[in-house]
């Protein structure tokens, strides 16, 4: 306890509280708070049932309420805690008049009470409705979404690397003309976002036959500039005397390609792959503009669709939140190292 | 970490070790016929062919399509106007009034685009300088005070937006909470200037550690005797961060600026899921603007929306070319880190 308060008021230079101490704490303190708490309360929320969502206000965590079976009643009896002049007792609901709701005691179920609706508050217990994240697999669309996320991640992230460090490698190893006019294509290129080239690029991906189809997602995204750009840069520091060596040695240039350079570049690969599938998981405002038959959403385009209804069900939309969110919070916690160096280093994102 | 590998190994590196393999004898022959030229072409094709074909030939043709007019997709099908979807877009009787411009949607958003830029970037900025200098402090524990911070950056904007829609509700949490300091509820997302900020700060939310790293960064690369010197001599705390720690964290600041501007510009996904450019135009941006026109409203007008996304391209590059250059000078000084 006393290491944990030494630890909490450990300060800077040690010689007594400074402003900068206080501000500190405030400022770390509020961000747990605000930067976890969103995601703490969407993951608490998608375990509620749909009656306790609309409660205000809220509660912190998914209670259930408790039913029980009493004879006589072909269904299960919303159980209530009563509390009226004849004291306080546990009462099960048999059905509601407007403000006066007919009740029995489950162990005495021939007599029907009357009890005033203020007299009475349900009866619960911690419990997780699991259901919220069955449900829309088995019943909804959303086992197809998460499969065509899976293959656009996948396999964009794949090409990406394959045909990324295929242009580094020919653009950092090789003399030959118009070189430095491809670099300086790419380079220029490299904050060109697609919401500038919308309308153009539907038309192309319209003219090769690709709305709707998850390679129409794919193949826009995989030349990215940012891929070429990180991965020529790191390829520029493997020594050509390496390649030279393997040249005497009657190796073809697709292997040296294979064999060595592309080994050699594993660190810059693994920015880049860990980059690529965030990017891809998250894309939004393309597969929106590209896929529009339910078949073929993406999650996200699929979670917005479904925000979007008249009628927001939120029990399942918060637990498919969840779902979308879990492979991002995956990576965050097992390459967070990878990623905060390679943010630090190159300023990608 | 090696049972990753181990799968990744099996699933992705082995087929296609196998692969490479089998196209390590076509490509052998490859090279005897067409010589190192031939490889070249060889490596470079895929990448740049989809480039072309993606990103290059749209960027040209953007600029006939914003020439054109009609509901046809295809350019040879569309009618030349020549300039007029740019007229159409920037003419307004009386440009103190937007409601009089023929396209007044696009000045909303415009507007709309403008105010966001210039309050988020600048909230932005200050709250991930104040969060860069505090992570330097020597923190014990600084690898989890980084994820606190830039846990949201990886999540989704589809994610993002939900999870505040949730908070913002009018059942919300956080009206919850005010009720419960005995405040009154707010109608977060359904009232213009309350709708306004939520999309500001959830983005800021959503963005503030992926700039606060970059920060960091630079900071962490200023050299320490430099602070040792100062407090040696009994600089005040204040003096040695506008005579010190500001100026030589200017490079890596300036990148984040012109960075965080070419974002906020670009504005649409997190706000759109929150708000969807609601209450009425209350947080309609441009790119949302582009996609409406173009893509999502009964009336498509693809020349409309191209010749918007010029304009917005436009800023873009203006914006692109400063920070290469700024990235340029940085480079001959070697100073960003």
């Amino acid at each position: 306890m006393s290491r944990a308060i030494g630890f909490l008021t450990r300060r800077k230079g040690g010689t007594g509280w400074d402003w900068t101490d206080v501000f500190t704490f405030v400022w770390l303190g509020a961000a747990v708070f605000i930067m976890f708490g969103p995601a703490f309360w969407l993951v608490m929320s998608s375990f509620k049932s749909p009656a306790q969502l609309s409660e205000f206000p809220p509660t912190l965590l998914p209670y259930e309420a408790q039913t029980v079976e009493v004879a006589g009643y072909d269904r299960p009896l919303p159980l209530f805690s009563v509390t009226d002049e004849a004291g306080t007792r546990t009462l099960a609901e048999v059905r509601r008049v407007g403000t006066v709701a007919q009740m029995v005691d489950p162990e005495n179920p021939a007599e029907v009470q009357r009890i005033n609706i203020a007299n009475r508050t349900p009866v619960r217990a911690v419990g997780f409705s699991w259901g919220n994240y069955l449900d829309p697999f088995l019943r909804f669309d959303f086992l197809t979404y998460t499969k065509n996320s899976i293959f656009v991640t996948g396999v964009a992230t794949l090409i990406t690397l394959l045909t990324n460090s295929m242009a580094a490698f020919a653009l950092s190893k090789y003399e030959f003309r118009g070189r430095g006019f491809v670099v300086v294509l790419i380079i220029a290129t490299l904050m060109i976002p697609l919401s500038v080239i919308l309308v153009p690029l539907y038309s192309i991906v319209s003219g090769v036959g690709l709305i709707n189809s998850l390679w129409g997602v794919i193949l826009p995204t995989v030349a990215t500039p940012t891929g070429v750009f990180l991965l020529r840069q790191y390829m520029l520091t493997i020594p050509d005397e390496l390649l030279e060596a393997a040249r005497m040695d009657h190796a073809s240039e697709w292997q040296i390609y294979w064999r060595i350079v592309l080994p050699l570049t594993a660190p810059a690969l693994a920015v880049l792959a860990i980059f690529s599938v965030v990017w891809r998981w998250n894309d939004f405002l393309w597969p929106l503009i590209v896929l529009s038959r339910q078949e073929v959403y993406t999650l996200q385009v699929g979670l917005n669709a479904y925000a979007g209804e008249l009628n927001v069900q939120w029990h399942y939309l918060l637990a498919m939140t969840v779902i979308t969110m879990i492979p991002v919070v995956l990576v965050f916690i097992f390459l967070q190292r990878f990623i905060t160096a390679g943010i630090a280093g190159t300023g990608l994102k | 970490m090696t049972g990753v590998k181990g799968v990744l190994g099996a699933v992705v590196a082995a087929p296609l070790g196998w692969l490479a393999r089998l196209l390590d004898t076509p490509l052998r022959l490859w090279q005897r016929l067409a010589g190192q030229n031939g490889m070249v072409a060889f490596f470079l094709l895929p990448n740049m062919a989809i480039f072309t074909v993606f990103v290059l030939l749209p960027l040209v043709i953007n600029i006939a399509y914003s020439m054109t007019t009609g509901a046809a997709l295809f350019l040879p099908e569309r009618t030349y106007v020549g300039a007029a979807q740019f007229e159409r877009l920037l003419r307004c009787t009386d440009y103190t009034d937007l409601m009089t411009c023929q396209e007044d949607q696009f000045w909303i958003a415009l507007r709309n685009t403008g105010t966001f830029v210039v309050l988020q970037v600048s909230l932005l900025i200050v709250a991930a300088t104040i969060t860069a200098l505090i992570l330097n402090r020597a923190l014990r524990a600084l690898s989890f005070w980084r994820a606190v911070f830039f846990f949201p950056v990886l999540l989704s904007p589809v994610v993002v937006g939900l999870i505040w829609r949730w908070i913002l509700d009018r059942n919300g949490v956080l009206n919850a909470a005010l009720v419960g300091m005995g405040m009154d509820p707010v109608n977060w997302l359904l009232e213009r200037n309350y709708a306004f900020s939520a999309a500001i700060g959830v983005t800021i939310w959503a963005h503030l550690g992926f700039f606060a790293l970059i920060l960091l960064a630079g900071l962490q690369a200023i050299p320490r005797d430099l602070y040792e010197a100062a407090e040696m001599d009994g600089t005040r705390p204040a003096r040695v961060f506008w005579r010190i720690t500001l100026p030589l964290l200017m490079p890596n600041m300036l990148v984040v600026i012109v960075l965080a501007l070419i974002r906020a510009v670009q504005v649409f996904d997190e706000a759109y899921v929150l708000t969807g450019g609601g209450p009425g135009t209350a947080t309609l941006f441009l790119t949302q603007y582009i996609y409406e026109v173009g893509f999502a409203s009964l009336l498509k007008n693809p020349g409309l929306a191209a010749a918007a996304s010029i304009l917005m391209g436009g800023v873009l590059i203006v914006l692109t070319l400063l920070q290469l250059a700024l990235g340029k000078r940085n480079e001959r000084r070697g100073k960003l880190k």
